[in-house]
């Protein structure tokens, strides 16, 4: 007992304040957001009592407007095209440099350097550019084509009530589509150059290399950024913030949240939180099993 | 030998952690009695000298007492009412902080974190001083609970004179009929967007100009105190007016804020703007001087109010000195002192209008002679949630138009929150 004590006492005792901290800050403000999800506290005036799961039952079938459905659909569109343009993006830019250019260190640079700039930032610069006035009031991307005679591409970017929230993924996608392709070219890299020359004594084409020697040995890190990609979407908040304000049009979850909080429904916000988490849980969980499973056999 | 070191790196580790978080505990909570904590988010502009104004007022009525500055800058106030909100809940409460007056209070009241100060109201003469229609709205079951410091009105149109004499407007219209027939001229005229919005709050506040014509004052304040029903014939009608009023308005509403739509009205984009009277002070800092204001058409002697206004919170630990800083802003020169510099104008009747720029004097002169009505967009007429649900509404009804919808999400909303006292 002792001696066991003695191998993991000192470990235990070195990493217990970050335990400690860890488990008041993050799971224990957990379950005490669960605790106000299940409560009436909807004012400034406290609560009075523990009512189940009344309030995640009412974001789902008696909220004004169906507004919390409204913010799940944008989120999912949004979702969807941010995941899938930046796959696409920073596969295809992966590939291209994997290819061999010129200068690969400039356009592995030039490509990753947006994800240096906060989605504040950028979202202020977007917001300009997809400025939804046309013709005579058109102002960023829209008078650039006004002004080239491609008057036609003018759009009203993310202020269309249908398809609005893909608009406001092309900020995501110009930012993050570099990260991915240095994710993906680390996974180029990754696979060991036997491979391709066993392809070639045997004689592939190159389209056969990739689609059966290559591409196979990609679906890990293909994974690895559909999950970081999807939890980062779903937390979206400052870009949408930045490009378009708090408002029904481009509304997610995690604006919802901030709207009920600043108008004191505290229980609300709190069961859209809780759903959030559970949303984020669901795409994170498994894959950290997955990982840490696939650590164990290596 | 190695456990006995390992051992040590970990104790001192652990130690200096834990004193670390220990040393951030402690704060400074002395409370001197003669301290005024005044709790605000004027933090800079014209209000930061309003404030300034009201502070050397202080100084003089209330020797003896020391003005503490507890703003919290940021975010139109959103910050400092999170900030207010956790300090109630924990019982330690400023000597006395900012609130919109009205609705926007009924929380607090509820709550029982603020005191009634009707009886103070006569000895500081104010019940006499302000006029009927602002104690109508600021009574709450036979009890008022804030001092305003200032009014703001909300119902007002602004124009670009020389758009619309240009288009050969030379009546203002009166009625909402007569002002469909100018914003036709001036459509016809090649504006194509003649009255300029920006996003859901902004619409709001047109959606209740527009009820305040067809319901009438005492109606449309019926509204917000549950007489009036939401699913009314009338409240269709005024839908569909202002239906018919986005029409002539700019298709990139949502993308805009207020201050985009008045640089519409500006450039000559637009003739007509519907925004609160701040727009005055902000038109005059821009440089622009041709504008023309009047009261929203059909509005008649409406006076939508909204105002600023200071609370005495329970267990405020200097309520003597908290008094006599609500005296303070109730007074005619604590008013004068504040709004002369902010650009609002006081809730007092008696005050020399001359003291003020050219458009707060008309509306002093309208504040005396008009029925008051509070607003929605603005917290005087609702609490924080029902303002945020109806704020939703708006911005819903911006893209689908489908009238219905808005009706019953309002109704909705006010029955999810009026019933709830």
């Amino acid at each position: 007992m002792r001696r066991r004590l003695r191998h993991w006492g000192p470990g235990l005792l070195l990493i217990s304040p970050s335990l400690v901290v860890l488990a008041v800050f993050v799971y224990g403000l957990i379950a005490w957001t669960i605790k106000v999800s299940m409560s009436d506290e909807h004012n400034a005036r406290g609560s009075k009592g523990f009512v189940g799961f009344d309030n995640y039952v009412n974001l789902f079938t008696n909220d004004i407007n169906d507004r919390f459905l409204h913010s799940l659909g944008n989120l999912g569109v949004f979702t969807l095209v941010f995941m899938v343009g930046t796959l696409l993006m920073g596969l295809l830019w992966a590939f291209l440099l994997e290819r061999g250019v010129r200068a690969e260190g400039f356009f592995r640079t030039v490509y990753l350097f947006p994800m240096a700039v906060s989605f504040v930032a950028s979202g202020v610069v977007w917001r300009w550019l997809m400025n939804p006035g046309k013709d005579a009031n058109a102002g960023g991307l829209n008078a650039v084509f006004e002004g080239f005679g491609l008057g036609f591409l003018q759009n009203t970017w993310w202020t269309d009530p249908d398809w609005g929230m893909a608009a406001m993924a092309l900020p995501a996608i110009w930012q993050l589509s570099g990260y991915v392709m240095a994710l993906f070219l680390a996974g180029f890299r990754g696979i060991p150059a036997e491979l391709r020359e066993a392809a070639a004594v045997d004689g592939v084409s190159t389209f056969q290399l990739y689609r059966y020697v290559i591409f196979p040995q990609l679906t890990p890190v293909a994974l690895s950024a559909l999950i970081i990609i999807g939890h980062m979407s779903m937390k979206m908040f400052d870009l949408i913030m930045s490009v378009s304000g708090a408002q029904w049009l481009t509304e997610v979850p995690a604006v919802y949240v901030w709207q009920t909080l600043l108008t004191s429904d505290y229980a609300k916000s709190a069961a859209i939180s809780v759903i959030l988490l559970v949303l984020v849980a669901i795409v994170i969980v498994p894959y950290l099993i997955w990982t840490s499973r696939t650590e164990k056999r290596s | 030998m190695g456990f006995s070191r390992r051992a040590a790196v970990a104790v001192v580790g652990v130690a200096a952690l834990l004193s670390a978080t220990a040393c951030s505990g402690s704060d400074d909570g002395g409370s001197d009695a003669k301290k005024v904590e005044v709790f605000t988010w004027w933090a800079d502009g014209g209000e930061k000298a309003g404030l300034d104004g009201l502070v050397g007022q202080f100084t003089t009525d209330c020797a003896g007492q020391t003005f503490e500055n507890g703003a919290v800058a940021g975010g139109a106030g959103a910050n400092a009412k999170q900030v207010l909100a956790s300090r109630l809940q924990t019982g330690a409460p400023p000597d006395t902080f900012q609130a919109h007056a009205g609705a926007e209070l009924l929380d607090y009241i509820n709550a029982g974190q603020i005191e009634d100060i009707s009886a103070d109201y006569e000895g500081w003469g104010l019940k006499t001083a302000f006029p009927a229609g602002l104690i109508e709205n600021l009574t709450v079951d036979g009890k008022i609970y804030s001092v305003p410091a200032n009014i703001h009105r909300a119902n007002v149109l602004w124009s670009n004179k020389k758009v619309v004499t240009d288009a050969g407007i030379t009546t203002a219209p009166a009625s909402l009929a007569e002002f469909f027939t100018a914003l036709d001229t001036l459509k016809a005229k090649g504006v194509a967007a003649p009255l300029a919005i920006g996003k859901d709050w902004t619409q709001l506040m047109l959606f209740e100009t527009v009820l305040i014509s067809n319901l009438g004052a005492e109606k449309f304040t019926g509204l917000w105190n549950g007489t009036t029903p939401w699913d009314g014939a009338d409240v269709t009608k005024s839908i569909d007016d202002f239906k018919k009023l986005l029409t002539y308005t700019n298709t990139d509403r949502d993308a805009l804020d207020w201050t985009d739509a008045e640089k519409m009205v500006m450039d000559g984009k637009a003739a007509y703007q519907l925004m609160g009277d701040w727009e005055a002070a902000d038109l005059d800092t821009k440089g622009f001087k041709d504008y023309g204001y009047q009261p929203f058409p059909g509005n008649g002697t409406t006076f939508q109010w909204l105002a600023d206004s200071f609370v005495l919170p329970k267990g405020a630990a200097n309520v003597e000195g908290t008094k006599c800083w609500l005296k303070t802003v109730g007074s005619a020169a604590g008013q004068k002192a504040f709004n002369t510099k902010k650009g609002s104008i006081p809730a007092r009747t008696d005050v020399t209008a001359t003291d003020y720029p050219a458009y707060q004097q008309t509306a002093i002169a309208d504040w005396k002679s008009s029925t008051q009505v509070p607003s929605c967009a603005h917290g005087s007429a609702c609490s924080q949630g029902w303002q945020g649900a109806a704020n939703s509404a708006l911005g819903a009804f911006s893209t689908s138009q489908d009238g219905a919808a808005l009706q019953k999400a309002l109704a909705a909303a006010a029955t999810q929150f009026a019933a709830k006292k």
